[in-house]
């Protein structure tokens, strides 16, 4: 057994060998930034390439260094969904046993209001994240608040609480490159999600199986890692972890207070029992891991034993340093950003860009406009990725599936709007400046006029399009230039406007 | 799209697929690069003018319309055995009365009727135009929304594999084993779903589903702004796959995908944009099902198509006689009512076989929280004027349960194989992968 385990598990330990100082250039640097952020213009990656490997990681995952304004809870109204307070559900219930229309009607209309004042607030908010994704100096935290929405999906059409949506942003983004353990334990008191998976109202006599069976299927060892037996004593153990208006609250009347075996474990569990039952296992960081792997560096099977041989001993090696740094994210997240395989061939290039990423790395790489937010968070929704409402439970499943013949449309005609200030339906006019290409031109070329047709188009090209550029693209970009015999900031545009729709700037 | 085609000669392979996007004449090459729905001009105009009845003894005029419930629609208060007690004992405040109740006739009628909220669904089953099946599952059952989609999607209980549609079509179109490029007689279009993500029924191993949500975002408006890019445009989307694309690739994927897009993007923006002949409820279903009307009345030759329809997972508060599950029951009932008036104007509704289904039922008590948790056996639903009109099956015992959910008495691959063999005419056991004893549920 060991004579025949020992090379294996040298080959494994050498898969997330670090880069070296002077394999790291701007490619790698362009590379780092689309993934660990948003993309980044021609001046953001020579500088990331100058800091050299360890420095530039660094300055993406030491993010506290960089000053940002943290997000003030008085952005937003905490109070407008707000239970009734006592006087009222007592005006209410007296009302409705003396059948006073007029009463009734008053407050059914008060909860409509605060229904649509609550929706409002939701768009506001979603314009509000992608905005800070668009702005932040710091792109990697709200990244990876981004990861942590999608793992812990949370959906605000179940919950109608845009402030409790608001809270649990908070939370992801405390704890985006913290703790695992921890923000397992805070999910299990966070009102979103208890609400979201109804364990709220989930009592010992009456368990409700949705959050102990997610918790496990979903959020932390897979499929296959538990069984039907765990989920029911897993909800025995969450049984009265609720809340209270925006607060946790633990309901010691609903709980169930019996021995339950969970994974292994037995005793009087509660809901922390349950949590430090999953923390134990092995399956819970390989599963984690691997996840993070498919966010960072490209689509593999879910399952280890389908994956290629790279990504299972990638994947294995993540989970192996998670362990060891007890949960951590951060130090797992700089051993994959610094190994040489995340900049290898099977790595770069070979992602398709989230909708996210899309519309936020195409105004941070191409100095587009922001133009109208509200219409890209709705493009974002018509792109499979809603911001506080993901499609289910799940998240989203990323990689291919969020093109299809319909998405790649919304794709073109999100950046052509960007870009022109047009939109399918014709030009809007809140949103009609002009793209200027002069600075992205300037700093692919110098001087764009003095420039040839063919070395504008290569350098639209590579950056625009970096390793996914193909020889057609080159052909294509140059000719924009060669048919109006100078590159003029109109040409500039179009050579962009272009090589936005061709089907490879999609990857990155 | 209109101009100069173009004149680099070094482009003449281009220039014949582009042709060939113009006039749908099959002139273009048999790269394997492009789609068989393009091989065989599955966009190309109608061939016989729309609104007509399909042509004689012709298969490929049979379309399927699928329409999924998603999240779990609660089975036992859709067709509803309002007359057994113990129904009543577990659901005291979910639970229909009588009054609620459409009380059904015909075979195996007598012990259930719909849910107050099914008028339109009454309608088509007093048509004869319905048929339900009951107790529909599958064996050791999974109680995961994605676990068990999966399985009813992949028609296999490890819930792994293509889509059990999309294997229909690559069976159709070259047999398995056969390659890319072994077109078979009989091949057929790609399936079509409506919405923003293609599910997993739909995807094959060669075919990929295309997918569409809304006409006037159905094309690059990039051309509006720039018109001089158009010919580039044209180019970059129209060939597929470049050389320097490894195949299988996610660059190779994403050529593809442009190529499909475009195509259909023509075709289907051209068949949406006619009024529907009959007046469809304003939900999100009946939009959906109104364009699939649209697209079989233009004459496209799609034959399966996809659309949702919830989310059913009525953990709290689902109501009883009104309420969040009847809400969407109505809205079901109706849009599916409305459609088979618009096919029948059409001509058409003796073409078109809709199957509807949902993941799993709920558990039959309810819970604290004035809902269901997810439970396992559900009825299935057929539509159309070729089923045979009725309720079919056994209701599952509502005292013999496992583990409080009711046990199944039909395998849902006996309902697709009928479904395969009786209606798609296919071989059933090539497509599933195994022999089921098909459910006969489609006349003739």
């Amino acid at each position: 057994m060991a004579t025949t385990n020992a090379p294996r598990r040298r080959a494994r330990a050498g898969v997330l060998t670090p880069i070296a100082a002077d394999a790291f250039g701007e490619h790698e640097a362009r590379h780092l930034l689309w993934r660990a952020g948003f993309g980044g213009s021609p001046g953001q990656i020579a500088a990331l390439a100058q800091l050299g490997p360890e420095g530039a990681v660094a300055h993406l995952l030491d993010y506290e260094a960089i000053d940002h304004p943290w997000p003030g809870a008085a952005d937003f109204d905490k109070d407008i969904m707000r239970p009734l307070s006592a006087e009222d559900l007592r005006e209410l219930r007296v009302a409705r046993q003396n059948r006073n229309e007029d009463v009734v009607a008053k407050y059914r209309s008060q909860q409509m209001q605060r229904q649509r004042a609550d929706r409002a607030q939701i768009r506001a908010m979603g314009e509000w994240w992608l905005g800070r994704m668009i702005e932040t100096p710091r792109p990697l935290e709200e990244k990876m608040t981004l990861f942590w929405h999608g793992h812990f999906a949370t959906g605000y059409r179940t919950i109608e609480n845009s402030y409790h949506m608001f809270l649990q942003n908070q939370l992801f983004r405390r704890h985006a490159v913290g703790n695992f353990g921890e923000l397992l334990f805070a999910i299990v008191r966070d009102p979103a999600m208890l609400r979201y998976l109804n364990n709220n109202a989930s009592r010992a006599d009456d368990p409700n199986e949705n959050l102990a069976r997610e918790l496990m299927e979903l959020f932390s060892l897979g499929e296959g890692n538990y069984s039907e037996a765990d989920i029911k004593e897993g909800a025995r153990a969450l049984t009265g972890y609720s809340f209270d208006d925006d607060a946790f609250v633990f309901r010691p009347g609903d709980h169930d207070q019996g021995i339950k075996r969970i994974l292994g474990e037995s005793g009087r569990l509660d809901g922390d029992g349950f949590v430090r039952a999953i923390l134990g296992r092995r399956a819970c960081s390989a599963f984690i891991a691997g996840k993070m792997y498919r966010f960072f560096c490209r689509e593999v099977p879910t399952d280890p034993r389908e994956m290629d041989a790279d990504a299972r001993a990638a994947v294995d090696d993540l989970a192996n340093t998670m362990l060891r740094e007890r949960y951590e994210i951060r130090p797992v997240l700089r051993r994959l950003l610094l190994s040489e395989h995340f900049y290898s061939d099977a790595v770069v290039g070979e992602q398709i860009k989230s909708p996210a990423t899309l519309v936020v790395g195409a105004v941070r790489s191409l100095g587009t406009p922001t133009r109208d937010v509200a219409t890209l968070v709705a493009a974002l929704d018509a792109m499979g990725q809603a911001l506080f409402q993901p499609p289910s439970v799940k998240g989203w499943a990323g990689g291919r599936s969020w093109i299809s013949t319909s998405t790649l449309y919304t794709r073109q005609n999100t950046l052509a709007y960007l870009l022109t200030g047009r939109k399918p339906t014709g030009f809007d006019l809140r949103g009609a400046e002009a793209y200027d290409p002069k600075p992205l031109a300037r700093a692919l070329v110098g001087d764009p006029k003095t420039a040839s047709a063919r070395a504008f188009g290569e350098a639209v090209a590579d950056f625009v399009l970096g390793p996914a550029r193909t020889d057609r693209a080159v052909e294509e970009l140059s000719a924009v230039g060669e048919r109006a015999g100078r590159v003029t900031p109109t040409v500039a545009a179009d050579m962009v406007l272009l090589a936005s729709a061709m089907p490879e700037y999609q990857l990155c | 799209m209109s101009g100069p085609l173009h004149n680099n000669p070094s482009e003449a392979n281009a220039w014949t697929r582009r042709s060939f996007l113009h006039t749908g004449l099959a002139l273009a090459s048999a790269s394997v690069t492009v789609p068989h729905f393009l091989q065989r001009s599955a966009f190309a105009m109608p061939t016989y003018a729309p609104g007509m009845a399909s042509i004689p003894g012709a298969d490929e005029d049979r379309i399927l319309v699928v329409v999924q419930l998603s999240g779990g629609n609660d089975g036992l208060n859709t067709v509803i055995p309002f007359r057994d007690d113990g129904y009543h004992r577990a659901r005291p405040t979910i639970g229909l009365r009588a009054a609620d109740v459409l009380e059904l006739s015909g075979p195996g009628a007598r012990d259930v009727g719909l849910h107050g909220a099914l008028g339109g669904l009454k309608g088509l089953y007093d048509d004869g135009m319905m048929s339900i099946v009951q107790g529909v599952g599958y064996p050791n059952p999974n109680r995961s929304h994605f676990a068990s989609m999966d399985i009813w999607q992949t028609a296999d209980t490890s819930g792994t594999g293509d889509g059990w549609l999309g294997r229909y079509v690559d069976h159709q179109c070259c047999g398995f084993g056969k390659g890319e490029s072994g077109r078979a007689e009989g091949a057929v279009e790609a399936p079509l779903a409506m919405g923003a993500e293609a599910p997993l029924a739909l995807t094959g191993r060669s075919v990929k589903p295309v997918t569409f949500e809304s006409p006037e975002l159905f094309r690059w408006a990039g051309v509006d702004a720039r018109k001089e890019l158009g010919d580039a445009y044209d180019r970059v989307t129209t060939t597929g796959p470049t050389a320097d694309a490894e195949p299988g690739s996610a660059k190779s994927f994403l050529m593809r995908t442009a190529l499909d897009a475009r195509v259909a993007s023509d075709t289907i923006r051209k068949a949406v944009g006619v009024e529907p002949l009959v007046s469809y409820p304003g939900t999100e279903l009946g939009r959906q099902l109104s364009m699939v009307a649209s697209m079989v009345r233009a004459g496209m030759k799609t034959r399966v198509f996809y659309v949702s329809h919830g989310s059913f997972d009525t953990h709290a508060g689902q109501g009883a006689g009104a309420g969040q599950h009847a809400n969407l029951l109505r809205q079901w009932g109706d849009a599916v009512r409305a459609f088979y008036a618009d096919l029948k104007a059409q001509g058409n509704d003796s073409r078109v076989l809709t199957m509807s289904f949902s993941e799993f039922g709920r558990r039959v008590g309810q819970n604290a929280s004035g809902g269901t948790d997810h439970g396992t056996a559900a009825p299935m639903f057929l539509f159309g004027p070729m089923v045979k009109a009725g309720v079919f099956g056994n209701q599952p015992s509502l005292s013999d349960l496992d583990e409080g959910d009711l046990k199944y008495n039909l395998d849902f691959r006996s309902v697709y194989a009928n479904v395969l063999d009786g209606w798609l005419g296919t071989d059933a056991g090539a497509v599933l992968g195994g022999r089921f004893r098909a459910t006969k549920l489609i006349k003739g």
